[in-house]
């Protein structure tokens, strides 16, 4: 299969790998995806709790090439912003952007679902804080 | 001698022309071209003879007591179609019964269903957690309806070995007719049609040094005379079991490369294992949490090396090694998006299923070739397992098992 320049260069160079602290409140962990079908992507960010921008975005991926750039590129795109802008993140930009054939489409639909876990964890943290406060 | 990529590690689903095997067929695309059906003039002749001569080779090769039982056809694919179909369609009046297993070639297995979709009951065997067939399951299948068993030599993917001489056994006891699709074993392991009672046998060239497009059905003549309803007719080429004119080049190409197997085949097997085993070595002194996939020595395929990197996806692995062409079971590489149905026969995890690869070592491999790839493989299989999520929830002790997955 011939995959895109750039999503080779993810691949190879692939940005933001790396673990945070899942027990810090301001960090939200993602883990979606499963062993048997071939792909796991864990995506975590941290998050300014005033300003609620992305101060810092790491994963780890277990899948093939295509897994692996989509989620270099999703923490990539995702730092800086803030939570509400991530979240309105879509696959098809990151189809777009490396031109993923249609096979590998699930990928990026992978990618998404692990932004919006990783917030939708960060948020519930944030929740509970404020219930204890 | 400096190292020339891409390195080849793909010889279970081709390997090279043996240059030899090119220098015998030359002369026969533009000097001896006949048509070996041609019967009224030298070059007619000449081919003929050449192709005479072909069949007992090959005959030698896999221990058939006549060049007449070598029947020469497009490949193993169409012998494994002939042999299956061509005694299914023959005996049908016999019964309708046909025994198979999980692991075999689609070949094989594709034949199969379509005699299912004709009326014909198909059995499909289980295979252990090494990818080997019980011979007394084999028996135990047996029914007063079987005519013909169909087991493989050995596994295209996982290199297991089938305890051939122990089923052949108990077909002739049976009085049941035994195909062998004996590709990616014949002059490899020990084959042998009349030690082992096998009465059909499927093999190709390509996949021993010599030329695509030509394979050759063994169909035993006597103790039992096997018949076959042919599949392609016009013309009654080779004795009405196969019409078509003979690609005399191939079958040139064929029988030097069953030549060289003669030949050579025992110092061969030698130096495969020897450059498989120092793959297998340095993989695992240098490695954790691998997993070896099908038999181990001395029923697996001397160049043959299935390994499941656990916690690595095989896609991702092999665009991590993109000088060296290997195979991978993930269901990544593969249009189906499902993993490999040999692995999954044998029993094993869906999840390392994705992580196996194939390493397929051949003639014309060096060791300097192996020590390449083994460097290159121990560094990759580092760097992707610091990139999983698995690897390191395994480190920390979690067990991947208990974890609900959504599944998507």
């Amino acid at each position: 299969m011939a995959y895109s320049d750039k999503l080779i260069e993810h691949y190879e160079n692939p940005r933001n790998v790396g673990t945070l602290d899942k027990g810090d409140d301001t960090v939200g962990t993602g883990l979606v995806g499963a062993p048997a079908c071939g792909d796991v992507m864990r995506l975590q960010i941290r998050v300014n709790p005033e300003t609620q921008i992305i101060e810092d975005a790491k994963f780890k991926t277990f899948g093939c090439g295509s897994a692996i750039a989509s989620s270099s590129l999703a923490t990539e795109w995702i730092k800086g912003k803030t939570v509400e802008e991530a979240n309105a993140l879509k696959n098809t930009q990151i189809v777009e952007e490396l031109n993923l054939p249609p096979v590998k489409i699930h990928c990026s639909v992978l990618a998404e679902d692990a932004i919006k876990s990783a917030i939708a964890d960060f948020r519930e943290k944030q929740k509970k804080q404020e219930d204890k406060g | 001698m400096a190292l020339k990529l891409p390195i080849y590690l793909d010889n279970n689903a081709t390997t090279p022309v043996d240059p030899r095997v090119v220098d015998a067929m030359l002369p026969y695309f533009t000097e001896h071209f006949g048509n070996a059906a041609s019967r009224n003039h030298p070059f007619g002749w000449k081919a003929e003879e050449k192709v005479e001569e072909a069949r007992e080779t090959i005959a030698k090769l896999i221990g058939a007591k006549s060049g007449k039982e070598i029947i020469f056809t497009s490949g193993a694919t169409e012998s494994d179609n002939l042999a299956i179909k061509g005694v299914a369609h023959f005996y049908k009046e016999k019964g309708n019964h046909i025994i198979t297993c999980k692991t075999e070639h689609k070949a094989v297995l594709d034949s199969t269903k379509r005699l299912e979709r004709e009326g014909f009951d198909v059995t499909y065997l289980d295979v252990d957690d090494n990818a080997r067939v019980d011979p007394e399951a084999v028996r135990a299948a047996i029914t007063d309806q079987t005519i013909l068993v169909s087991i493989m030599l050995a596994n295209n993917e996982v290199g297991t070995v089938q305890p051939i001489e122990e089923i052949g056994k108990i077909t002739r006891e049976k009085k049941v007719f035994f195909h062998v699709d004996a590709v990616q074993g014949v002059g490899r392991v020990p084959f042998d049609v009349e030690a082992m009672n096998v009465d059909l046998a499927s093999i190709t060239a390509h996949k021993m040094y010599g030329p695509k497009g030509v394979g050759a059905l063994y169909v035993r003549r006597s103790k039992p005379r096997v018949r076959l309803l042919a599949e392609i007719d016009g013309g009654g080429h080779e004795r009405g079991m196969r019409s078509g004119t003979l690609n005399v080049t191939g079958i040139v190409g064929f029988q030097a490369a069953a030549q060289i197997m003669i030949d050579e085949g025992q110092a061969e097997i030698e130096r495969l294992r020897g450059m498989r085993d120092r793959l297998r070595n340095k993989l695992w002194g240098a490695l954790d949490e691998l997993v070896l996939n099908g038999a181990d020595d001395p029923w697996r395929h001397p160049g043959n090396l299935n390994v499941s990197f656990s916690f690595v996806e095989g896609e991702a692995m092999m665009m991590a090694i993109k000088d060296v062409a290997v195979s991978s079971g993930s269901a990544c590489t593969s249009a189906s998006l499902e993993p490999s149905y040999v692995l999954r026969a044998m029993g094993v995890d869906e999840e390392m299923a994705h992580t196996s690869i194939r390493f397929g070592i051949g003639r014309f491999n060096t060791d300097e070739e192996i020590d390449y790839v083994a460097d290159l493989v121990i560094s990759q299989v580092g760097r992707l397992r610091d990139l999983s999520p698995l690897y390191e929830m395994h480190k920390e002790g979690i067990d991947l098992k208990s974890i609900q997955w959504e599944a998507h």
